[in-house]
């Protein structure tokens, strides 16, 4: 019963807490069980490693860009060389961290267990994607490695199909093979939440983490193919002189833009779902609240994956397409907001009279709905057709991704991270120390990015190597604030992997939270369940499950399913 | 190793993997669907731009040839239904019978594309440095001509270089941007044809697999997942040919 | 949840749609040696979206499938054509010259006396 209970409200693991005796990381041991494991908790730890490696790679090249771009006619790199450090920063990030990194760890090691099920439905799928994922990534790094790219990560023809002197083969060919990673997770994500759910999960008891992931399952299945045949086709220009997008030949730069931004405009999408998801399981446990709306986050994540397909040609206004079709494309650009801003209302009303404390995760998840909100905002600027002729390709563009894609769904990850933590290792990371990093990183972020939105609006244009001098000090801030924000990132990487080993064991529910997986041990087992289980009850139950140590919950008879799946 | 027709573990029951199998061949057949799509943009954005230059290209295919491979294939089609029709009556010795009839009717068809690669070849058409539409419409002995054949190819070239007469261009220029527009084609053409070989290789290759299974007689009303499901496949690469076909071989026909 | 329906198809069907599509691919060529202008292409992709839905419905089993898997082959075929209206309705509604090679010549700028040198 809940009174011999005394929930608490940090976490405070008791203090003979062991770990499981058995558990997915000491299953089995050596190289072999873990590069040949089909287990998806081992395939997310794989991901994790080669994500991070990635997020290095473009940081590095992030790092020498605002180092670069500390002084007007920066001195640092030549300008073809600048050109490059942008197109490889692009590259590395969406392609190799921020598309996988959350569907790919979080995702993989959390759905089968959100849902009740032993693993996924294809396991032996998922660890092919993970092996195409690093064919893909290790021609990318050789073409960084002999000679790099300088097209932008945007490809655009003719520059990438005949004109540029760089790597660009072996990188559409990476960039090709990586997306059958991305579209085989998406396969198997569908399924498994289709058929592989346990007894009692319906389709509106699932945690809203697993609806984001199926919506971005979704665009994972019908964009991907798109770039793929697009890069392909780019690449067999370069290799063969074809002239589908060489004017010379009567081809058209315009139709590589089109196929282009049919999966690059949904793309960022699935970057940002995932991260959705995640604040979606954060909010309610550090509010202590049932989520607000749960139907219309649910739905909101299928609209922005559907409505998200019929905006692509936002990103060439200026291409001299027909005016209709920039009409067109505007007025859907303005209908995608909306249910995204479906989304940060309901959180914010979860917030509303919750118990509300200031952990880790909800600290990412706080900053997430703030940061996103402006990033989100901006991107309406951009999609008033009139606004767009003047921002269009100007530092206000960065700013608007970036406040999305970092602000956005790097705050996802890493809230994720954190707050999945003790559920994948078994240990809680130190708080006061994560606390500061999430502070500092925050503080960092605005300090980058910031500034751009203004240089942006005063005209900097973006993928330039120089700018004028009076540029100079909101650039300087900028710098300044990307070295906070490389602590704020650093950080958590050191104390994360100090928690491996020193951390506190942390116990089945450590915060506590709803959800089938703070039911398994943590690390849970290899199969996740001793017995599959039957889901009784609703999703974010805060006040009626007092087996996981809630406050102030009271016993309820488990529900059996209603409806069908 | 698993044999075929065992539940795998993450599964609880048989009647669930083979739902998951099935869903997953669909779901994969739609990013197919997708993936020949872009081709098919390319295709029609182009073939909007430059109609005569298709229309030049495409009669330049041989019709009879495309004729007889969309026959072919979807003859396999039926076969390829027939043998899971086979399984699921449990009608063991039929299915690699039938398997065997589709893999035959397969090969005919990629038979047949390889000798229409090697005349493409022949004729200067493949697209790079030394393509030449126009090729055929000087060499008839070359490009193994009748003379009315002859006579019409000149006829559809000259038309094309009408066609493609800007303002103030020589005949030259114009003849120039045929060959261009028509090297367009050619690239789509190979592209499609090739990317849809390929599918048909690796279907082969799968059809291989599942006659070696169907030897040892696996499959039955029990259990036919496989055949089922590689089915699937072989009829999306089927629906693509026919939709190919048209468009490439069938633009301007009533003018030949 | 169930969704295993073994719905045999008989032999019969599949022979009745293996004739209708010879049929067809006979139609078709018949129909590409006639001139009908713009109608010929109309014609030649109904009788080859026709053709599909047979093999989908009968030879694919679509027609005994599960409502989900109907959805999903709709959805596929909804996204194409997501992608080919909206690219093409920036296409055709550009309004702009008759599309020409890229090769026409270069006006020369001849100096007229007494005329300006603007084009």
């Amino acid at each position: 019963m809940s009174s011999s209970q005394q929930p608490p409200l940090s976490p405070q693991p008791a203090a003979e807490q062991q770990l499981p005796k058995e558990h997915y990381l000491n299953a089995t041991y050596g190289i072999r069980s873990w590069l040949l494991t089909t287990d998806h908790k081992r395939i997310a730890i794989l991901y994790l490693i080669s994500v991070t490696f990635f997020f290095f790679v473009g940081g590095i090249f992030a790092s020498l860009i605002r180092i670069h771009l500390l002084t007007p006619s920066g001195y640092l790199v030549t300008p073809e060389t600048y050109n490059k450090l942008f197109t490889m920063h692009g590259v590395a990030m969406i392609f190799f961290f921020l598309i996988p990194s959350i569907p790919a760890v979080l995702g993989n090691f959390l759905i089968p267990i959100m849902i009740g099920a032993k693993d996924l439905a294809f396991p032996k799928i998922n660890l092919l994607s993970w092996y195409i994922y690093l064919v893909g990534g290790a021609l990318v790094l050789y073409s960084f490695a002999t000679g790099g790219l300088d097209t932008g990560w945007t490809f655009y023809t003719p520059l990438s199909s005949i004109y540029s002197n760089s790597a660009v083969t072996p990188a559409v060919i990476g960039i090709f093979i990586n997306g059958f990673s991305s579209i085989l997770t998406g396969l198997n994500f569908i399924i498994t939440v289709h058929t592989m759910r346990a007894p009692g999960m319906t389709w509106f008891r699932l945690p809203l983490f697993v609806w984001a992931h199926y919506a971005t399952s979704l665009i994972f299945i019908l964009g991907t193919p798109v770039i793929a045949i697009t890069l392909l086709l780019a690449g067999l220009e370069r290799m063969f002189h074809l002239g589908f997008f060489n004017p010379a030949y009567g081809g058209d730069p315009i139709l590589f833009q089109h196929l282009f931004w049919f999966y690059s405009h949904p793309a960022v999408y699935i970057m940002i779902l995932p991260a959705m998801g995640v604040i979606s399981e954060i909010i309610p446990t550090f509010a202590r609240k049932p989520i607000f709306g749960y139907d219309f986050i649910a739905a909101s994540s299928i609209g922005i994956a559907v409505i998200g397909f019929i905006v692509w040609a936002h990103h060439m206004f200026l291409t001299g397409q027909s005016t209709y079709s920039a009409l067109a494309f505007s007025f859907l650009t303005f209908l995608v907001a909306v249910p995204s801003a479906v989304k940060v209302f309901n959180w914010t009303s979860t917030l509303y009279k919750g118990s509300i404390s200031f952990d880790t995760p909800m600290l990412y998840g706080l900053g997430f709905i703030g940061l996103f909100t402006i990033g989100g905002l901006t991107g309406l600027f951009l999609a008033c057709l009139g606004l767009d002729i003047h921002l269009h390709d100007t530092y206000f563009v960065i700013a608007h991704f970036h406040y999305i894609m970092v602000g956005g769904a790097i705050m996802g990850y890493l809230g994720g991270i954190h707050f999945w933590w003790p559920k994948i290792t078994g240990r809680l990371y130190p708080e006061y120390l994560a606390r500061i990093a999430a502070i500092t990183l925050f503080v960092g972020f605005n300090l980058t990015f910031f500034p751009q939105f203004i240089l942006g609006y005063l005209g900097m244009p973006r993928r330039y190597h120089n700018y004028p001098p009076e540029y100079q000090v909101l650039n300087v801030m900028s710098t300044a604030g990307a070295s906070i924000l490389a602590l704020g990132y650093l950080l958590p990487m050191i104390y994360l992997a100090w928690s491996m080993r020193y951390g506190k064991v942390a116990g089945k529910n450590p915060w506590p939270s709803t959800g089938l997986e703070w039911t398994t041990d943590s690390p849970p087992l290899t199969e996740n369940f001793r017995e599959t289980p039957v889901v009784g009850w609703e999703p974010y139950d805060f006040l009626h499950r007092p087996e996981l140590g809630l406050l102030g919950a009271v016993s309820k008879k488990p529900v059996p399913a209603h409806g069908d799946d | 190793m698993h044999r075929t027709g065992e539940l795998y573990g993450q599964f609880q029951t048989l009647e669930q993997q083979k739902e998951s199998a099935t869903l997953g061949m669909w779901v994969f057949l739609i990013t197919e669907i997708l993936f020949f799509g872009g081709l098919f943009l390319a295709y029609t954005v182009n073939r909007h731009a430059f109609p005569t230059a298709f229309g030049v290209g495409g009669n330049m295919l041989d019709l009879n040839l495309g004729f007889f491979n969309t026959i072919v294939l979807i003859a396999s089609s039926f076969t390829m239904a027939m043998s899971v029709w086979s399984a699921q009556t449990s009608r063991r010795k039929a299915v690699p019978a039938w398997l065997i009839a589709t893999l035959l009717l397969g090969s005919a068809f990629l038979g047949i594309k390889v000798v229409e690669y090697k005349q493409k070849f022949d004729h200067h058409l493949i697209p790079g440095h030394n393509f030449d539409v126009t090729y055929c419409s000087r060499n008839q002995v070359a490009c193994g001509l009748g003379d009315k054949e002859f006579a019409d190819e000149q006829k559809e070239i000259r038309e094309g270089i009408e066609a493609e007469k800007a303002p103030r261009m020589s005949e030259e220029e114009a003849t120039v941007a045929l060959n261009a527009h028509a090297q367009l084609y050619f690239s789509l053409y190979f592209g499609m044809t090739g990317l849809h070989a390929l599918h048909m290789v690796i279907g082969a290759g799968l059809l291989l697999w599942l006659i070696f299974e169907g030897f040892k007689g696996r499959f039955d009303a029990n259990y036919n997942t496989p055949v089922e499901n590689i089915g699937l496949y072989w009829h999306f690469v089927d629906i693509v040919w026919i939709f190919l076909f048209p468009l490439l071989y069938l633009i301007n026909r009533h003018l030949a | 949840m169930s969704e295993h329906q073994e719905h045999i198809v008989s032999p019969k069907i599949y022979l009745t749609i293996l004739i209708v599509l010879l049929i067809g691919t006979g139609a078709t060529v018949y129909a590409a040696k006639i001139d009908l202008g713009r109608w010929n292409i109309v014609l030649a992709l109904t009788i080859a979206v026709t053709k599909m839905t047979l093999v989908i419905l009968f030879f694919m089993h679509g027609k005994y499938s599960a409502r989900r898997t109907k959805l999903i082959i709709a959805s596929g075929f909804f996204w194409l054509a997501i992608m080919l209206v909206l690219t093409l309705a920036d296409y055709t509604t550009r309004h702009a010259e008759p599309s020409r090679s890229q090769l026409a010549p270069v006006r020369k700028l001849e100096p007229q006396p007494g005329a300006p040198l603007s084009a």
